[in-house]
């Protein structure tokens, strides 16, 4: 079985077998269900973000620059992921490896910067418990925090599980949505930066 | 592994690692009968509490248990679970898979909702079950509520989370493995109302997952979402509840529907009249579900008009419900039909299920409905859709397909007692609710007073309900006597879907053959057209199965134990709960870096098992 | 079934055909030009609102446009929604978002406290 060659590589390798196929598509379908999960804690923000119960407000708090830096950041990831993409797509597995290790650092540093946020945020009175908007600002930012590290958990754990085994149409799947998921934690980021931060500062 | 140790393994190692759909569907229906009998005595005892005017059978307290509880079972650790058995068995085989797309995750989601639904029970022993109704409307549940809404929150979210992964599990199977030629306008209607079903749990769910956290960081870390003094706002969780709770309505009535389409036409003996207008119907149904939730909230003040939008969205339901409704009837007439228990059960939907939605109807009309709002009108109709449609379908799909799934025909006989005397039962209990509704009888009361014209319907009411729990009785026991009705041909009741063309008992890779779809009702259009056999769509090969992986129990005990750590976090047991997760994310770390590429069954012994037949 | 024969765990070996690289190539030209577009809205979104020259009643719906702009490029450049034998994907992520925009605008609005 193992002496099958395959000479040229098919275009779309993470659609190549059935369970890639099946894969590529739950994920997706995952990712539908995802937009309805950050609907409902984007609606429950809105809905919340002016009770602020005496605490700080938006316009207390946010710093434009530190928000523009890490949208930057998580912006860049999204391309580097890109590049992993098609590095993968050419058949160049170190360049995929490459590329992904850039693009969890830079999702590190992005959950980096969005810690010092929380903690500056509590340091001006802003706790989780301080006010309806407190909780919800909390929760909805929080969540997306929580998926950053959780993508970068996962896709650390691919580099490193396949960082010998060349590209396999076993693991060509799973770099694939990997990289689709983190394109989503992007999406709502940019939700996040226009709803929560541009909004909350400019009315 | 290879596909003699596959064969080697312990019955009960077997069942707990097994990734095949029909193993994990007659699960889930075990399960799912468990929690029906469990819910069904929740209730049985409240009745007998309501039987007499201010009685004294059950506390206060622990009626407000039981009828949470009792919702919340039937909900979500019944009805679901139980269609969700149906559709594992029934749908790859409809659809000419050997397996659905996700094995692994189909068990996963199995194990994730068993040990949801049992630590949801458990509170009964532990502190007391949750006691906020199955709408857990905050800030009773939130601030005024024990540890019983923890449970809730906990075992919810956890078997919400096998719900979700089911559901993504029948799309992805429903779009990717359909054999060649069945185009999705060739799909039976089961398939396609388990399609619409999935792509409501799929944006419904979210929704209360939603809810559900937040209102666990309210509990645990002291969150304000709903906290009114610190600019909480209640409405919030009426909103999110609703979002998901109303399509969660229509998740369970689509695949009974399903199943209706299937045995109307099956024992019709004709083609189901007005595919394409069920299939439109279906789809219109399962949007216009996500439309309409806030007809629960009419009485909240959000607004005249908001109220008249979501009332007339409401109405527009009727519409699809009535094409579906006049294309069973045009299917039946002129038709052979038999009266077969099963046929009974759909024949008995009709009605049931109109009546049901004419006073669905009647509360959507939001001026009407601060008159009906938290009354027994509103038990009586939504018993109306939920027995009348939900579990009419269960109990109908049950006769129909239990030969395919057991081997063995269940009882006529003893099957037509079973469905008179529960249909019997049924109106006997909850048509008597409509009045008493209607006279002011406010629903979830513990008991009622003297002398205000509540007695009789109350006292009819209950002996309805001892019919009801009978009739299962004699159900169960139905179970056990027909197991001597052996049946071997594989197509019992003459049917025109996939399901019925493989050998009984059925063999663990489904289809020996990919068939080849040649029309809608494809077996009827090879019996009548072609041979009377499928055409095959692919040579006798062998056939490559998954493995079998006990992961799945692990991870969703790790989710079980840590629950407990959250529950009883004053206690300084929040290890518990690091230990659970631990366990939990251990397993699927192992999951994620073992490859696991499954075992061929040579095709030699496909050979032999069709020999053998 | 297909995959009998071939072993899922065997490196890849061999390149992409030229069709794919001449693909590759391009998607790369599209993808890049995307992204340099998506900085400049981000930045253009920043800026209309640090400024005070425009006012909010305007800024506030522009940006939200340009966030909507900025999504599709993401869904449609980076994610490849544009490609052929993606139409359940696009039905499943519009449908999510067709069900978004009321559970949003509800939780916003619906709260009881303005009447609507």
């Amino acid at each position: 079985m193992a002496d099958q060659h395959v000479q040229t590589l098919p275009p779309n390798l993470e659609k190549a077998t059935l369970e890639g196929k099946n894969k590529y598509l739950g994920f997706w379908l995952f990712l539908g269900g995802e937009t309805i999960l950050f609907a409902s804690l984007f609606g429950t923000y809105l809905g919340l973000r002016g009770s602020l119960n005496g605490g700080p407000g938006p316009s207390d708090l946010f710093h434009l620059p530190l928000v523009f830096i890490m949208t930057m950041i998580l912006l860049t990831s999204s391309l580097t992921s890109v590049f992993a993409i098609i590095s993968m797509k050419k058949g160049n597995y170190k360049g995929l490896l490459t590329w992904m290790t850039v693009t969890v650092l830079l999702g590190a540093a992005f959950l980096g910067f969005e810690i010092y946020e929380f903690v500056e945020y509590v340091e001006h009175d802003l706790g989780f418990t301080t006010s309806a908007f407190g909780s919800a600002f909390y929760t909805l930012v929080g969540t997306h925090g929580a998926h950053v590290a959780f993508g970068i958990a996962w896709i650390t754990t691919l580099i490193i599980r396949y960082r010998k085994s060349g590209l396999t149409l076993t693991n060509a799947p799973k770099f694939y949505v990997a990289v689709l998921y983190w394109h989503f934690i992007d999406v709502v980021w940019v939700f996040i930066f226009s709803v929560v931060y541009l909004m909350g500062i400019g009315g | 592994m290879s596909y003699a140790k596959a064969q080697s393994k312990s019955a009960v190692w077997d069942w707990l690692t097994t990734v095949d759909h029909k193993k994990i569907g007659i699960m889930y229906l075990v399960a799912g009968a468990f929690f029906f009998a469990l819910g069904g005595f929740e209730a049985i005892l409240m009745r007998i509490q309501l039987m007499f005017p201010e009685a004294s059978f059950l506390p206060a307290q622990t009626f407000n248990e039981l009828l949470t509880m009792h919702g919340t079972t039937m909900i979500f650790l019944a009805a679901m679970p139980i269609l969700f058995g149906l559709m594992n068995y029934i749908v790859p085989l409809q659809i000419g898979a050997r397996d659905v797309a996700f094995p692994f995750l189909n068990s996963l989601g199995f194990w994730l909702f068993l040990f949801g639904g049992i630590l949801l029970n458990l509170s009964w022993f532990f502190g007391g079950a949750p006691d906020a109704g199955w709408t857990a409307y905050v800030p009773l549940s939130s601030e005024y509520s024990g540890t019983g809404i923890d449970y809730y929150v906990l075992g919810l979210q956890i078997s919400g989370a096998g719900t979700l992964i089911g559901g993504i599990n029948f799309l992805v199977t429903i779009i990717n493995m359909r054999a060649p030629g069945m185009s999705m306008m060739r799909m039976p209607l089961f398939t396609w109302s388990t399609f619409v079903a999935s792509t409501l749990i799929l944006f419904a769910f979210p929704a209360l997952t939603i809810g559900l956290l937040l209102l666990m960081l309210e509990r645990i870390f002291g969150a304000t979402y709903f906290a009114v003094h610190a600019g909480g706002n209640v409405v919030i969780w009426q909103h999110l509840f609703w979002i998901f709770g109303h399509p969660e309505v229509y998740i369970l009535i689509l695949p009974a529907f399903g199943i209706f389409s299937e045995i109307i036409s099956t024992f019709s003996k004709k083609r189901l009249f007005g595919y394409s207008a069920m299939v439109f119907a279906t789809l219109l149904i399962g949007f216009l579900g996500f439309m309409v939730w806030a007809h629960h909230m009419f009485t909240v003040g959000m607004g005249p008009i908001a109220n008249s939008i979501f009332a007339v969205a409401t109405m527009a339901i009727a519409v699809p419900t009535g094409i579906k409704i006049f294309n069973w009837l045009f299917t039946m007439m002129g038709g052979r039909i038999q009266f077969t228990t099963a046929n009974l059960f759909a024949l008995g939907f009709i009605p049931s299920f109109v009546m049901g939605g004419v006073t669905g109807v009647m509360l959507a009309t939001s001026a009407a409905n601060y008159q009906f709002h938290d009354t027994y009108f509103v038990v009586a109709h939504f018993h109306y859709v939920i027995i009348g449609g939900v579990v009419l379908g269960i109990f109908g799909g049950a006769f129909y397909w239990w030969p395919r799934m057991f081997g063995y025909k269940l009882d006529e006989k003893l099957g037509k007692i079973f469905f008179w005397m529960f249909l019997f039962g049924f109106h006997l209990t909850f048509f008597v609710q409509h009045f008493l509704g209607l006279m002011g009888m406010p629903r979830r009361v513990a008991s009622y007073l003297d002398g205000q014209g509540l007695n009789d319907m109350n006292f009819i009411s209950t002996i309805g309900a001892f019919l009801m729990g009978v009739a299962f009785i004699i159900f169960v026991v139905n179970i056990f006597v027909s197991m001597k009705n052996r049946e071997t041909s594989g197509d019992p009741w003459d049917g025109r879907t996939l399901e019925w063309t493989i050998p009984s008992p059925t063999p663990e890779y489904n289809f020996a053959q990919t068939p080849l779809v040649r029309d809608v009702d494809a077996y009827w259009h090879e019996k009548y057209e072609g041979d009377g056999k499928m055409k095959a769509a692919e040579p006798l090969g062998d056939i490559h199965m998954p493995n079998g992986s006990i992961l799945p129990v692990i991870i969703s005990i790790g989710l079980f134990i840590s629950s407990f750590g959250f529950i009883y976090r004053e206690h300084g047991v929040i290890w518990v709960a690091i230990l659970g997760l631990a366990i939990t994310f251990g397993a699927m770390f192992v999951r994620s870096i073992k490859e696991d590429h499954g075992y061929h069954i040579p095709v030699e012994e496909i050979k032999n098992d069709k020999g053998g037949k | 079934m297909a995959q009998h024969g071939i072993d899922p765990t065997a490196p890849l070996t061999g390149e992409p055909t030229k069709k794919t690289k001449r693909k590759l190539a391009k998607e790369l030209r599209t993808q890049l030009i995307s992204f340099t577009f998506m900085i400049f809205l981000t930045t253009i979104a920043f800026i209309s609102i640090a400024s005070d020259a425009i006012p909010t009643g305007f800024a506030i719906p522009f940006i939200l446009l340009l966030a909507c702009i900025q999504v599709v490029l993401q869904l449609y450049v980076f994610m490849h929604l544009n490609e052929r034998g993606n139409g359940w994907q696009n039905a499943m992520i519009w449908t999510g978002v067709l069900i978004a925009i009321p559970t949003v605008a509800s939780l916003m609005l619906l709260l009881g406290i303005v009447k609507f």
